[in-house]
């Protein structure tokens, strides 16, 4: 109790010095918990996908389509449950900047491979009925104050012109990974479109989307439909929902690395500057700390001094970091920057780092500092002038 | 009265980069328990060096040390520590109190190494602050305390473990006139009323008045004593 009061009242005696540190400490676990919790974003959309669900594209690349009699055939391969389909559609809405993922989709049973994404019965129906009509996630639809019967227009990039689309429902999430910041429109108004306009692009699909009724078939299947194109016009590359995810994780493979690098360099600083605030203190204290060993004090006991004091510095400052993470992550992700993310959530996981990096900061910020004091003469102590 | 400090042929010396520099050469000295001693020698003479030998906290070269019988020359760190806890009381120019400690918790500091319980620490600390004068001061802080009133903190947290010798470096040199009348005061009382063995190095005469033997250094050497 004793120990434990002696070394509040010495964190907090330098209180400018203690509170400049402490905000350093404060920013820089905030810091790491966003930075890992922008990591595990962008592995939420693969972790968020289901075991009967696969995906076929051209096996070239995704930007080249494949024929959409392909879906006739793949249909007929055992243990395909059904086919659907969907195409980017990459358009702007007002402004580049509110970007949010648009898909031209098979209106008729799309939505029933997303058991994730939850419907009010009347409004889906409705937007099976409108050529026009538009579905859009809870999430999009709070961000722009979307309600039902809104005309949105959007300006189409890969299908030039002006696109207006009435939102005829707007789903949930079953959970908080299901992603609810997408917009889905008919592949028919689009199509209908392209046979007008370019009648060369029409009849054209950019991924195929297929359930199938074994999970532990996705091998077999995925084989099946590459085999059933091979040698075809449009090759195709079939493989499950994860590993479609996961192959554009690891597009960004880079970027992950460098943002989990930057994570713990921002440790890193912030323990570099816990040692100098310990390294100073212990200086100050020379006098102090040769005078309790003088009083018989142990020179464990001054080290414990030092320790306790870096850590609780370092505890402290991780607590109120992590408060801190929770509200500033939900601030992103509700902001147009997060709508990137399927999910921006803070988890146990990255809470937990978030304590061991303080714990370490604390331990390896005394180290020096401790052990100098506890190694201190005490009369060359009692000398010291601070 | 009986020795309670024997020193016999204590040489002490301290190195300078690669120059040894000598401070004390065989020194022998005797001082009786109950004894009030002053220390008086000019600077670098080695009498604060001779203090804190005998007070624990320095390690001879060669001679002999001998406490209460226990040679303390023989001792390790840890034991050293233990010895120290128990047997001295510290008493510096510039008190040395814990700046974030008040005069109670700083008079209980060398109590946390006892096995006393929480209410007899409370109990002695009381007792100790009120013999010193400053019960009505227990709850201030070092910052808010006069220098006198720091001093006679210090004295406390000397003399509340019950140690068997009191050392005292320069403790009236930092203090006016009257404060540092009132702490000489104070430790004369302790050695006639509690019997207390008290060895202070001073180079204030008139501090050294209050002792019962002065003992001089020179250069390291004894250069003679007055009863």
């Amino acid at each position: 109790m004793f120990y434990l009061k002696l070394i509040l009242k010495n964190v907090f005696r330098a209180k400018l010095r203690t509170g400049l540190t402490l905000a350093g400490l404060v920013i820089a676990v905030m810091a790491f918990g966003l930075l890992q919790t922008v990591v595990d974003a962008w592995f939420a959309g693969a972790n968020a996908s289901s075991n009967a669900r696969m995906i076929t594209r051209n096996a070239i690349s995704l930007v080249f389509p494949m024929p959409a009699y392909y879906r006739e055939r793949i249909k007929a391969i055992p243990a395909v449950k059904s086919v659907s389909h969907s195409q980017w559609f990459g358009g702007i809405y007002k402004e580049p900047k509110n970007f949010f993922p648009q898909f031209a989709v098979d209106h008729e049973n799309y939505f029933e491979m997303f058991p994730e994404f939850l419907f009010k019965p009347e409004e889906l129906l409705a937007f099976k009925r409108d050529r026009q009509g538009a579905v859009v996630g809870r999430k999009l639809a709070d961000q722009f104050g979307w309600k039902v019967g809104d005309t949105v227009p959007i300006r189409g990039t890969i299908f030039p012109g002006e696109w207006q689309f009435t939102i005829r429902a707007i789903y949930d999430g079953r959970d908080e990974v299901a992603l609810t910041r997408q917009f889905y429109f008919h592949w028919d108004y689009i199509n209908e479109w392209l046979k007008k306009r370019f009648p060369r692009r029409a009849d054209q699909i950019g991924v195929f989307n297929i359930e199938v009724s074994d999970p532990t078939r996705t091998a077999e299947v995925a084989r099946a439909i590459d085999a059933e194109f091979k040698n075809s016009l449009a090759e195709t590359l079939t493989e499950t929902e994860k590993a479609f995810q996961l192959g554009f994780v690891a597009q960004m493979e880079t970027i992950v690395l460098a943002i989990r690098v930057v994570s713990f360099v921002v440790i890193f600083i912030i323990m570099a500057v816990v040692a100098n605030t310990m390294a100073m203190t212990a200086r100050e204290r020379i006098v102090e700390y040769a005078t309790l060993k003088a009083l018989g004090f142990s020179p464990r006991f001054v080290a414990g001094l030092v320790f306790g004091e870096a850590m609780m510095l370092s505890l402290i400052g991780a607590g109120l970091g992590i408060l801190l993470t929770f509200p500033v992550a939900a601030g992103f992700a509700d902001s147009p920057a997060g709508a990137i993310f399927a999910a921006f959530k803070v988890n146990g996981m990255t809470v937990w780092m978030q304590w061991a990096c303080a714990i370490v900061v604390g331990l390896v910020a005394a180290l020096v500092p401790g052990w100098r004091s506890a190694r201190i003469r005490i009369v060359e102590g009692l000398r010291h002038v601070g | 009265m009986t020795a309670l400090v024997e020193i016999k042929h204590l040489a002490k010396s301290y190195k300078r980069g690669e120059q040894v520099v000598p401070v004390l050469h065989d020194i022998t000295l005797d001082i009786a328990r109950g004894d009030f001693i002053s220390l008086m020698g000019p600077s670098g003479s080695g009498k604060s060096t001779l203090l804190n030998l005998i007070a624990g906290i320095d390690k001879p070269d060669r001679g002999v040390l001998r406490v209460d019988g226990v040679d303390i020359t023989e001792l390790g760190e840890g034991e050293l520590a233990d010895w120290r806890a128990s047997h001295i009381g510290f008493i510096f120019q510039f008190y040395n109190l814990m700046p974030v400690l008040s005069a109670f918790e700083n008079v209980e500091l060398p109590l946390q190494l006892t096995n006393l319980s929480r209410a007899e620490r409370r109990a002695r600390v009381a007792l100790t602050l009120g013999m010193v004068g400053l019960a009505d001061r227990m709850d201030h802080y070092p910052n808010e305390l006069s220098g006198g009133q720091q001093q006679r903190v210090a004295i406390a947290r000397a003399i509340v473990t019950d140690p068997t010798i009191l050392v005292c470096d320069e403790p009236t040199g930092d203090l006016d006139r009257h404060s540092a009348a009132d702490v000489l005061d104070m430790l004369k009382r302790l050695n006639a009323d509690l019997g207390k063995t008290i060895i202070m190095v001073t180079h204030d005469a008139h501090a050294a008045e209050a002792a019962r033997r002065m003992v001089h250094l020179e250069k390291g050497e004894l250069s003679g004593g007055e009863g």
